[in-house]
């Protein structure tokens, strides 16, 4: 009997520790980006780092700024959610409230297929498909263009994903409220259970901004990579991501210490983004 | 016959309907437009990816020996397969175990749960570069394990925890509770009842979760550049540094020297992750219409 009390006691440990791993893992990876990282920043200092615009890390003297590329990955973000957000947010509309059930039984796994893409296939698509017909029909090529599409159906799949579940979760009463005084179908799903499924929605679009901004893959085939603040959408732009893929192989030193301090800026815009995405719904969960 | 359906209009109604209301049907026009873009992005996707590639699928793609002349896939397709394993062993175990806790030992409303969870909806919002810096500068640099399979495989791990703690999680809290009253009431354990009874009533849910995970590893790129790094060529070892398939995938893009390979490889990567994804899809869907 005490032998049993005993085990029982510690698989509980165990798994207790288990559990911590995730705890483990988080501060983990904190303090050893943060350890590597932040030595360079204030080497470099903090202002010239973030807000230099000149990136030559080989020349002598080096100079390290980043700023076009925090503008860049600002850029291809916003830019996937201009084109992702609308038909992701009016796919899910269709999906929940206007969707034929046979119709539905396809339409959904094919969503949820377009999450299982690995980005390097998004992204050797992007490049051999998109990025030669927008050198024929825009000129450029490879540009902020050519990223914001790619990585706009790429984010589709999250934000279709959580829009459904937040438009599902409206209450009937309030489509048969709006029927019951002479709005459309269609009417009543736009005025009356989208603006009560806002936060949701508003979470799934947080939550693809933060896919869109951690891409790698995808962006450095398709967006050109040049250090420069775009000035027109068929530009090349270099986001954070991109920088610290392209030149980590070869970097030494200081250049390899800004590279990692790339990767802390682009890990504080995530945690941003988690925050605000916990937020959201913790406000959600308390007005419902 | 008499329809007594009172709600149903027919077609000719609805059209009558939305001439009077123009509006109407261009919102349900442009939702349906929508609809259709997204399913057209995937199918034209794939059917391009599968038409330009099935043509390169040659024997000589599989070939045992990879060199400069012929970038066979089959080396990456192996270190794939290791590197999968590897993760599995290391991730699983550690997931279904907190996700043990947290259903089944946590009280509810912990404060300490709360942490975890935060802190696994954290990991899961990191983007798969984060994850290969730190593995680089943790189990490459810190550890001293150099670029190797070993290094990329426990990156991966850190990387797919959350997908199997949450849906392993998922699948717990399906297994009713009166299975585990039945259990406590004829004796047993808590640990045994986890064992013998919750744990084997949950396995299909938690499979889908581990076969969502192996799709993860299988497509990942950006995390193994500088934890397994690109090297071409079969392992002898875990401590070797070799390329995944993904990884493979990209250098052969990014040279731009071996363009019909790319495509070769890109219909393997793409089917393998794809297969991958409808199987945990279909076991996902069979658990939920047992309940």
């Amino acid at each position: 009997m005490r032998l049993n009390r005993i085990k029982e006691m510690a698989m509980q440990g165990v798994f207790l520790l288990t559990a911590i791993t995730s705890i483990a893992a988080v501060v983990l990876i904190c303090i050893f980006l943060f350890y590597n990282g932040v030595p360079a920043i204030t080497e470099i200092g903090f202002l010239n780092f973030v807000g230099g615009q000149k990136w030559a890390p080989t020349n002598v003297p080096a100079s390290y700024g980043i700023l076009n590329m925090i503008i860049g990955s600002i850029y291809v973000t916003a830019g996937a959610v201009v084109v992702g957000v609308p038909i992701g947010v009016l796919t899910a509309v269709f999906l929940a409230r206007f969707c034929p059930a046979p119709l539905y039984k396809v339409l959904k796994p094919a969503t949820e297929l377009l999450a299982g893409i690995p980005s390097i296939v998004y992204g050797f698509f992007g490049l051999m498909v998109i990025v030669p017909f927008i050198r024929e029909h825009f000129g450029g090529g490879s540009s902020l263009l050519a990223a914001s599409f790619v990585l706009g159906i790429m984010i589709l799949p999250t934000i279709i994903g959580v829009s459904e579940s937040a438009i599902r979760a409206v209450p009937e009463s309030y489509y048969e409220g709006a029927l019951a005084l002479g709005a459309t179908r269609e009417r009543s799903v736009f005025k009356a259970i989208l603006p009560a499924s806002k936060s949701g929605i508003l979470a799934g679009v947080v939550l693809g901004t933060g896919r869109a901004i951690g891409e790698t893959m995808a962006v450095i085939l398709i967006a050109g990579n040049q250090v420069q603040i775009p000035s027109s959408l068929t530009d090349g732009v270099r986001t954070l991501t991109a920088n610290i893929v392209l030149e980590m192989g070869y970097s030494t030193g200081l250049h390899r210490q800004a590279l990692i301090a790339t990767g802390v800026v682009l890990f504080v815009f995530i945690l941003i983004i988690t925050l605000s995405m916990q937020a959201i719904k913790s406000r959600s969960e308390k007005y419902g | 016959m008499v329809n007594y359906a009172i709600n149903k209009i027919t077609l000719r109604q609805r059209l009558r309907e939305y001439k009077k209301k123009p509006i109407s049907f261009l919102l349900l026009l442009i939702v349906g437009l929508a609809a259709l873009f997204s399913a057209t992005a995937l199918v034209f996707i794939i059917i391009y990816i599968i038409i330009m590639g099935v043509p390169h699928l040659t024997p000589d793609l599989f070939a045992l020996k990879y060199n400069s002349d012929n970038v066979s896939c089959m080396p990456a397709i192996i270190n794939t397969l290791i590197i999968t394993v590897l993760t599995l062993i290391i991730s699983v175990p550690f997931g279904i175990g907190s996700a043990i806790y947290l259903v089944e030992y946590a009280k509810r409303g912990n404060k300490f749960v709360k942490v975890i969870r935060t802190m696994a909806e954290t990991l899961s919002g990191i983007p798969s570069i984060v994850y290969g810096l730190f593995g680089m500068l943790f189990f490459v640099t810190a550890l001293h394990w150099r670029i190797s399979l070993l290094a990329g495989a426990f990156t991966l791990a850190i990387m797919v925890l959350p997908t199997i703690m949450r849906t392993t999680e998922e699948a717990l809290i399906t297994v009713p509770d009166s299975y585990r009253e039945g259990s406590f009431g004829l004796g047993a354990g808590k640990l045994r009842t986890i064992i013998k009874i919750i744990l084997p009533s949950a396995m299909p849910g938690i499979l889908a979760g581990i076969i969502l995970a192996v799709g993860r590893i299988a497509g990942e790129t950006a995390a193994l550049l500088y934890t397994s790094g690109s090297a071409t060529g079969t392992v002898s070892s875990i401590m070797d540094s070799g390329r995944t398939l993904a990884i493979h995938m990209y250098v052969l893009a990014n040279e731009g020297l071996h363009t019909d390979q790319a495509w070769g490889t890109a219909v393997v990567l793409l089917i393998l992750v794809l297969v991958i994804n409808t199987l945990s899809a279909f076991i996902a869907k069979k658990l939920s219409s047992k309940n």
